[in-house]
Formats: structure tokens, C-alpha cells, sequence
């Protein structure tokens, strides 16, 4: 088996570069049957495989069948349990997440389809102690009840800034409009927003 | 034991009364908060379940062979078995477990079951095929007239004669129709558990707004006592009145865990949440009211029907009028048996319903009457049943300011066309009891001066836990993040169900009694220290200092080192209904719309909506205001978007998914104004419950604003784009 590139042009010395954790993913990324499960391939896949998905800066071996999600393997092997099973269509937008910085329902991609893409889930973005621009702004205005949509909004929120980052009231209004709160927290949500917004983005 | 308990006066507090963020919003922002369904346990088993897709039907035969071979599948549980009769769609009938969801789902698609369809009755909103088809029931009622009758008059016969005499002797009267469909709950995170057993202890983490009452429930299911259960919820994804019991499918996953010998995680699938999780009754009124010159509502008659299920039921008569009840009225009830889950409570349980079939009715009168509708509400508030006529005419006046209703306001479908759009007001008012429930706490202090307090309650979404921490903050003169609070188990002291707005005042009386019994102990040691009378002292920012002479004062600290080696551990309790100085019962709250509507798409668009709300003493106002965003944005969710669709035929559930059962997003909301009202008067009562009555009157105050701005009148909620254009295409017909 080769240990190049595979046909989809990932690059593994660019995933190093690009790496946050490159220390451990060298250590994981040079063992051969990681490289092996790195291949992005046309291969079709019968049963359970060994893919490695890179989540939040980091390569991560799991154990998937063909229709395995990447919701599940986010939340049933990575412990990764902020993007939520709401509705398997994605029409909720509570199993958001980022794959290569764009706003895609966990609950509608396959697993083995997202091999060589970074995915970025709300963990990612900061943890309790450490909250990125969004996340502050959602606990300061509010923008949380239960909380169950609460990790599918903050990320919606933040790739809708990044792609919008002077966004208006009406920008927000009219544009973060692919998730669903049960509780009622939209007017705080927008609150939310505007508040990155009017901080460049960042709060 | 501290003798009286009590609240600071205003301008007295540091803490309540104020703003603070939700102390676990950090957790639930950074995706960290740990639900029942993300609770995962070494070699759990994953649970689904196949479901009946017929209203109604007999089993003929049950075929699991095919499943119990797909690979992974370790157990199959049978819910039901030949025979067995099925009364409505979405009812479960087998189980799967497996190792994986994938390989649980395809055991199900591997499961054959054959069945004899019945014939299934749906139409709850149709009375007369209701009637044909046998399916009604006698839903109570109720008459009142001014007038005795007299010692030979039969009862009914006069009540009859009376009514008509009324209506006959009003200036304006109102004939109409009045409707509002069956919703669901649609909790994001849907009803279920995931469990283990250890030796003989059932494990739960269970997905309720019950924590101390689900482990009896259990027990009972399973055959074990309360105290070999242990029932854990941390984070609740959404309840609104749906999620107080363990369920049949709860006491499943404990039984498949039992047999299987691993942890087992069942949660219902979406389809599953809308079909079995919960929904509201359905309420459908013929009305005629009268009127005096002045628009004061003399005389009331009214039947209504709806439906709560296969069982029954509907919306209560009880509260037909809504709030406005004329000195004469006759109403009655009749409940229709449809092949549909049994209804659950659903946020300010019948409140919804009547205040938006009865409070159309007030609004249709000031149509006919060609007066303003404000003038009209304003007019009936002497008639109010809780007897809040001044708190109401406070309110409005507030909520007449917010939306600028003196500028806005035309009369109906008098207002200037933009194009195909044209704009209107409408008010509606509502009352909610909110009475504290039972609820116990622990509080520790212990000799380091930290402070850690337990309570087996639950947090909703209301931020409960921040509500604890500021009480017991406040109480003992420390900064909110210095107590630590503990709620979510079964093990810790008994608090009552979230349900009915009784949470905030349950935990306020428990958490500031326990605190305020912890104090004068500490009280008594600082007193030793300080050489002043335990009763001279008072805590404020961090320390313990005798009244009127700041400077004689030792930090907290200091005064619980006297504690020696061991914590003061304090249990309090307040029991639901006792008389407190801490809470009451019993709130208004009057709500305002604002809508544009086109008249070409017959798309409502939300332009402003204003609340105002009573709720006796505020603990947080924050969290008080985005209860009441969150109720008035679920009140739009029903009067415009959202459906039960259940196809008359086959009584098959048509949209339980989320892309088809519609609710708004974040662009329909329009902007959302809360005041909260706080005069003396009311915050002199104590702390009263705010979940359910902001959720009650946007359904007629939504109606009544399209009402205002077409001259036509949806009859039934919600209000669809196809709905609006139907009754506009009719009254131009
Ligand atoms: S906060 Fe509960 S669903 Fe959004």
C-alpha cells in the first residue's frame, strides 16, 4: 500500500503543517496501519473498517461501517458529545459542526466520507474555561435554555460570522436560520450575534 | 431554626432582583453539559423500536426470527403480541437492542408484523362525524345567570330561556367559531434513558422534569424499592409538561439491561418523540356572546370539543370564558375519542386553548361594535375571575406604550394597504397560579467558609440551579460563584416535579429557608467572637458585622472557623400550599401583537411583540426575561406554524419529522419586547411561579392582530399561509 497522497490530493505534510497537536498526530500519523487508514480511496467498503478522521486538530483511528455517521463516531467513540441527534434529515441543525470551515450536519454524513477533511465540532472551539467570542457571548445574553440546541447554534453562529463578520441585525436575521430551538432562545441568540458581530467578529 | 423567614426589602438586596448569567452556561455553550442521551457506558446496548403505522389495528402475527440473526443484535424486547389491539399510530411493539444504533435499526427493519386495520376516527376538530361515529363524550360544563330561577321553574328550561332573553336584549352580539389544533411537545432531546445496573441497583439516567418522583417509578415498574434506584439528570433537553414519567419504554431499557447484563440506552427516535412524546388537545368553540352599548359582555353561551386521545378529554371547561367571565354564561364541553396518543401537559395545561378560542370572541365584538379593541378588553376587566381588573389596566397601559397601540391601531381591516401587505394590533391577557411546590434542601457550611447545598430538583432551562445559588448567596452575604449546588439525583433531599411554574418558588423557599436556619447558627458562633446578640448581626459582602456598627465585623471565614472540624449541615422544607412570606400564588401578565400580512401569500410575518408579566418577587431578571422570549416565541410557534397532521383515513401521524412539522427559526420571531412588572404590591407576595402564563396568550392576541390588519378572521390556529388566504378568499366571496 502506498503512503502518499490519496486521490482526493489530501496531503499529510500539509495536515502537518496545519496541525495544532502535531506532536501527537506525528507519532500516530507515521505508524503504517494509520497511514493505511488515512487513504482516501474509491475502494468500496463492505463491513466494519478502520478509518482515521482528524476532529479538533487530531487524528483519530474508529471503528465504522459503511453507514456509520459522523455524528456517531463523534459521540459514541470520541466522546464528543456536543453536536446532538435532533433529526436525522439535519433539518434541525443541532449536529452541526465544521468540515474544512463549513457548517455540515453530523447526523447527514457518513463517516468513511469525511476521511481527510478537518472537522471541527463545538468542543473545539473552547471548552467551559476557555470560551471562544460566540460561546461568551451565548452565556452573557442568554442565548441557552435546556441548552440541547445550544452547541449546534454556537457553531452555526460562529461559521455564519466568519463567513459574515460585519453582519447586521437583518444580515442575522435573514441568515442563521438552520437550526431550530425548542425553548424559545432566538431573540437572545440574536442579541448574541449581534454583539460578535459589533466586536469584529470576535467579540 | 430562624423564626420568620423572610426576603430583603427592595434596595436591600445585593444579589436577587438582579441580573446574573446562568451559572452551567458555560457547560451548555461549550457542548460539555451532559444529557441522558450523552450519558454513554462501557458495552452499553443501543435500543430502537419498531412502531405501528396504522390509527388502529388488531396484531395478527409478530415475526422477529430475521432480526434476532442481523449481526450485532443482542436482544429483543416485545412490547406487544398477537392480538394485542393498537388504538393509535406510532404505539411501539417490539424493541431491538444492539451494539450500535446502525445495527439496533436494521433488526428493526427486519421485524414482521402483520396486521387487521381497523377503522380509525381522527377528525377531531368535526363534531357531527363525531357524534355519527359514537366517538363523543360528555366533557362537563357549567351555567350561571344573574337571575334566580324561580321555586317552580325547571332549571335548564329557564337557564335556556334566560340566555336567549340576554342575547335578544344586547346591543351587539357575536356568533363565531373559534379553533386551535392538536400540537406536540417536540422536546429536542427526546424522551428516554440510559441505564446500568450495579448488582441490584438500577443505575438511571433519565431524560425528566421528575427527578425525586422517577425512582418510585421504577421501583414500582420493576418490582424493587425506591432506595435501589438511583435516578441521575443533569441536563434536560426540553420537556413543557411531557416528561414526568419513566415510561414504558424507560422500564424496558432497565428490563433488556436486567436480561442482557449491559448498560442499556434507550431514546426514542424523532418520529417516535412526535408520535408517543407528548401533545396538546386540540379545542374547536361555537360561541354567542352579547353585549351592552358599552361593550361590556352580558351574556355568554358556548360548547366547544376537542380531543386529548383515544381516552377522551379536551380542554376544560373550567376555564371557558377565559378570565372574562360575564355575569351570565352557559358553556359546555364534549370530548371527542380519537385514535391519537393520549394527550400529555403541555405548558399552562387548557390555558393556551381558552384564552385563544374565548378572547377571539372579545376582539370579534369590538369588530362588530367598530370600536378599538383595547377599549374593549379595558371594558370586560371588572369581570376578571381572579379579580386582577387594576393589575390587568396596569399592564395594558404598559404594553399600550411598548407597541404604540394609540399610533398603530385602525379599526379592523381599516388599515393602509403597503402593496399586498397590511399591518394590525391585538391584545389578549391571561392568569396562572405558579404556587411553590414541595421541596427540601441540604445546606453545608463548612469550616473553610465554603458553602455546598443539595436539592433532588431539575433544571428545565429555567436555570435552576443559578436561582439556588443566588438565594443562598444573597442569604449569606457571599458572591453567587462561591456556593456550590447540587441538584439531579433522586438521592438528594426531595424536591417536587417541574411542572405547572412551581420550580423557582419551590427551590427559593427551600434554598433561602435552609440558608436562613444555616445563618443563625453561624449567627451564634460570630455573635461569641464579636461579643454582640446573635439577633444584632447581619452578612454582607463576605462578612458577618453587627447591625448599625459596620467596623465591628469578622470576615465569614473567620465565623465559620468556629464550626471546629465539623461542617454545619442544615435540612429545610417547604411543603406545597403551607402559607410562606417567601412565595404565593396566583399572576396576570397581558400580551400585545404586532403582525404585517400579505395578502397575496397569506404569510404572517411577526413585526414587534410585547409581554408584560407580573410573577410577585423577581429572583433574577435575566433568566425571568428569556422565560418569557422563550414562551412568546413557542405562543408564535402555534398560532402560525406548527400542526399535528393526521390523515383522516389510515390515522397515520403525517409530519413527525422536523423538516415537516414546522416551527419558527430564528428570522420569524420578529423583535420580542418583555417588561417585567414588578410594583410592591406584587413583589411584597414572594417569589411565583413565570414558566407557564407568558405561554398562554399569544394564540389570541396573534389571531386578533390578523384580524386587525385584514377584516377577516382565521378561525383556527395556526394561522397558515393557506388558512389566511382561504378566510380571505371566503370573505370575499
Ligand atoms: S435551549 Fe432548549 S432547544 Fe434551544
Amino acid at each position: 500500500m502506498e503512503k502518499t497522497p490519496g486521490k482526493t490530493g489530501f496531503s499529510r505534510r500539509a495536515f502537518l503543517k496545519g496541525s495544532s497537536a502535531a506532536a501527537a498526530a506525528t507519532a500516530l500519523a507515521t505508524a503504517p496501519d494509520v497511514a493505511e487508514a488515512h487513504q482516501v480511496g474509491t475502494a468500496v467498503l463492505a463491513g466494519p473498517t478502520v478509518i482515521v478522521l482528524t476532529v479538533n486538530g487530531k487524528d483519530h483511528k474508529v471503528n465504522v461501517e459503511p453507514r456509520t455517521t459522523l455524528l456517531e463516531v463523534l459521540r459514541y467513540q470520541l466522546d464528543l458529545t456536543g453536536a446532538k441527534p435532533v433529526s436525522g434529515d439535519g433539518s434541525s441543525g443541532a449536529s452541526t459542526v465544521l468540515v474544512d470551515g463549513k457548517p455540515m450536519m453530523a447526523s447527514t454524513l457518513l463517516a468513511v466520507a469525511v476521511r481527510g477533511k478537518k472537522i471541527e465540532t463545538v468542543e473545539g472551539r473552547g471548552g467551559e474555561k476557555t470560551p471562544d467570542a460566540v460561546q461568551k457571548a451565548f452565556v452573557q445574553y442568554d442565548a441557552q435554555q435546556c441548552g440541547f440546541c445550544t452547541p449546534g447554534f454556537v457553531v452555526a453562529t460562529r461559521a455564519f460570522l466568519d463567513k459574515n463578520p460585519k453582519a447586521t441585525e437583518a444580515d442575522i436575521r435573514g441568515g442563521l436560520n438552520g437550526n431550530i430551538c425548542r425553548c424559545g432562545t432566538y431573540a437572545n441568540v440574536i442579541q448574541a450575534a449581534i454583539a460578535v458581530a459589533k466586536g469584529g467578529g470576535n467579540g | 431554626m430562624a423564626e420568620q423567614y423572610s426576603w430583603p426589602a427592595r434596595g436591600k438586596t445585593s444579589i436577587i432582583g438582579k441580573s446574573h448569567s446562568r451559572l452551567d452556561g458555560p457547560e451548555k455553550a461549550a457542548g460539555t453539559a451532559k444529557y441522558t442521551y450523552d450519558i454513554n457506558f462501557d458495552k452499553q446496548l443501543i435500543v430502537r423500536a419498531l412502531g405501528c403505522p396504522h390509527g388502529h389495528a388488531r396484531i395478527k402475527s409478530i415475526d422477529t426470527a430475521a432480526a434476532a440473526k442481523v449481526p450485532g443484535v443482542d436482544y429483543i424486547h416485545a412490547f406487544k403480541k398477537a392480538g394485542d389491539e393498537i388504538e393509535w399510530s406510532g404505539e411501539l411493539i417490539v424493541a431491538v437492542a444492539a451494539i450500535s444504533g446502525g445495527a439496533a435499526a436494521e433488526g428493526v427493519s427486519k421485524i414482521k408484523v402483520q396486521y387487521e386495520v381497523l377503522d380509525s376516527f381522527t377528525a377531531e376538530d368535526d363534531l357531527e362525524a363525531a357524534i355519527k361515529a359514537g366517538r363523543t363524550k360528555r366533557g362537563g360544563g357549567k351555567s350561571l345567570t344573574a337571575r334566580e330561577p324561580g321555586d317552580d321553574d325547571d332549571e335548564d328550561e329557564f337557564v335556556d330561556a334566560e340566555i336567549e332573553r340576554l342575547l335578544k336584549a344586547a346591543k351587539f352580539t357575536v356568533d363565531a367559531y373559534f379553533g386551535i389544533d392538536s400540537i406536540t411537545h417536540c422536546c429536542l432531546e427526546p424522551h428516554g434513558t440510559t441505564v446500568k445496573w450495579e448488582g441490584d441497583r438500577l443505575v438511571a439516567y433519565l431524560s425528566t422534569q421528575n427527578v425525586s418522583g422517577t425512582d418510585d417509578q421504577f421501583a414500582r415498574g420493576l418490582n424493587i424499592t425506591a432506595d435501589d434506584v438511583d435516578v441521575h439528570c443533569q441536563y434536560i433537553g426540553g420537556g413543557f409538561g411531557s416528561k414526568f414519567a419513566v415510561d414504558y419504554w424507560g422500564l424496558a431499557a432497565a428490563e433488556i439491561s436486567k436480561a442482557t447484563g449491559r448498560p442499556v440506552k434507550f431514546l426514542l427516535s424523532r418520529d417516535q418523540e412526535f408520535k408517543l412524546g407528548g401533545n396538546r388537545p386540540s379545542g374547536y368553540l361555537k360561541v354567542r356572546l352579547g353585549a351592552d352599548e358599552n361593550g361590556v359582555v352580558q351574556v355568554w353561551d358556548s360548547h366547544h370539543w376537542g380531543t386529548s386521545g383515544y381516552t377522551g378529554g379536551g380542554v376544560s371547561h373550567s376555564v371557558v370564558p377565559y378570565v372574562l367571565t360575564p355575569p351570565n354564561y352557559r358553556r359546555k364541553a364534549t370530548s371527542i375519542k380519537c385514535n391519537t396518543a393520549r394527550a400529555r401537559a403541555w405548558r399552562a395545561p387548557n390555558h393556551p386553548q381558552a384564552c385563544a378560542i374565548t378572547q377571539t370572541a372579545f376582539d370579534e365584538l369590538a369588530k362588530v361594535m367598530g370600536a378599538d379593541s383595547y377599549d374593549v378588553f379595558k371594558a370586560n376587566l371588572p369581570s376578571a375571575s381572579n379579580g386582577k381588573a387594576d393589575l390587568y389596566a396596569a399592564e395594558m397601559e404598559i404594553g399600550a406604550k411598548l407597541i404604540d397601540w394609540k399610533a398603530n391601531w385602525h379599526l379592523h381591516g381599516k388599515g393602509p394597504k403597503k402593496g399586498s401587505v397590511v399591518e394590525g394590533l391585538g391584545m389578549a391577557l391571561h392568569t396562572w397560579g405558579g404556587t411553590a411546590n414541595t421541596s427540601s434542601a441540604i445546606v453545608r457550611v463548612y469550616p473553610d467558609g465554603s458553602v455546598e447545598a443539595f436539592c433532588g430538583t431539575q433544571d428545565l432551562g429555567t436555570g435552576t440551579r443559578t436561582v439556588c445559588a443566588m438565594v443562598l448567596a444573597e442569604t449569606f452575604g457571599l458572591p453567587v460563584e462561591d456556593i456550590k449546588i447540587n441538584i439531579g439525583s433522586s438521592k438528594m433531599p426531595f424536591s417536587g416535579a417541574s411542572g405547572g411554574s412551581t420550580t423557582v418558588g419551590a427551590v427559593s423557599e427551600s434554598h433561602r429557608r435552609a440558608g436562613q436556619d444555616a445563618l443563625a447558627e453561624i449567627f451564634k458562633l460570630a455573635g461569641k467572637k464579636l461579643d454582640a446578640d446573635a439577633d444584632d448581626l447581619e452578612a454582607i459582602g463576605g462578612r458577618i458585622r453587627v447591625k448599625g456598627k459596620p467596623k465591628r465585623s469578622i470576615s465569614w471565614k473567620q465565623a465559620c472557623g468556629g464550626l471546629g472540624l465539623k461542617p454545619l449541615e442544615v435540612t429545610s422544607s417547604y411543603k406545597r400550599g403551607d402559607e410562606s412570606p417567601l412565595s404565593s400564588s396566583g399572576v396576570g401578565g397581558v400580551q400585545m401583537a404586532h403582525v404585517a400580512v400579505d395578502t397575496e401569500t397569506g404569510i404572517v410575518k411577526m413585526k414587534k411583540f410585547v409581554a408584560v408579566q407580573d410573577m410577585g418577587l423577581i429572583i433574577n431578571r435575566k433568566l425571568a426575561e428569556s422565560q418569557i422570549n422563550g414562551a412568546v416565541i413557542m405562543g408564535i410557534a402555534y398560532s402560525l406554524f406548527e400542526q399535528r397532521l393526521i390523515d383522516p383515513k389510515t390515522g397515520a401521524f403525517l409530519n413527525a419529522e422536523m423538516r415537516d412539522y414546522k416551527l419558527p427559526r430564528l428570522g420569524d420571531v420578529g423583535d420580542i419586547v418583555v417588561s417585567l412588572y414588578e410594583p410592591e404590591s406584587e413583589r411584597k407576595r414572594g417569589v411565583i411561579g413565570l414558566g407557564e402564563p407568558p405561554v398562554i396568550s399569544p394564540g389570541a392576541a396573534i389571531s386578533n392582530a390578523i384580524c386587525n390588519a385584514t377584516g377577516v378572521r382565521v378561525r383556527v390556529l395556526p394561522a397558515t399561509p393557506k388558512r389566511v388566504l382561504d378566510a380571505l378568499k371566503k370573505a370575499r366571496a
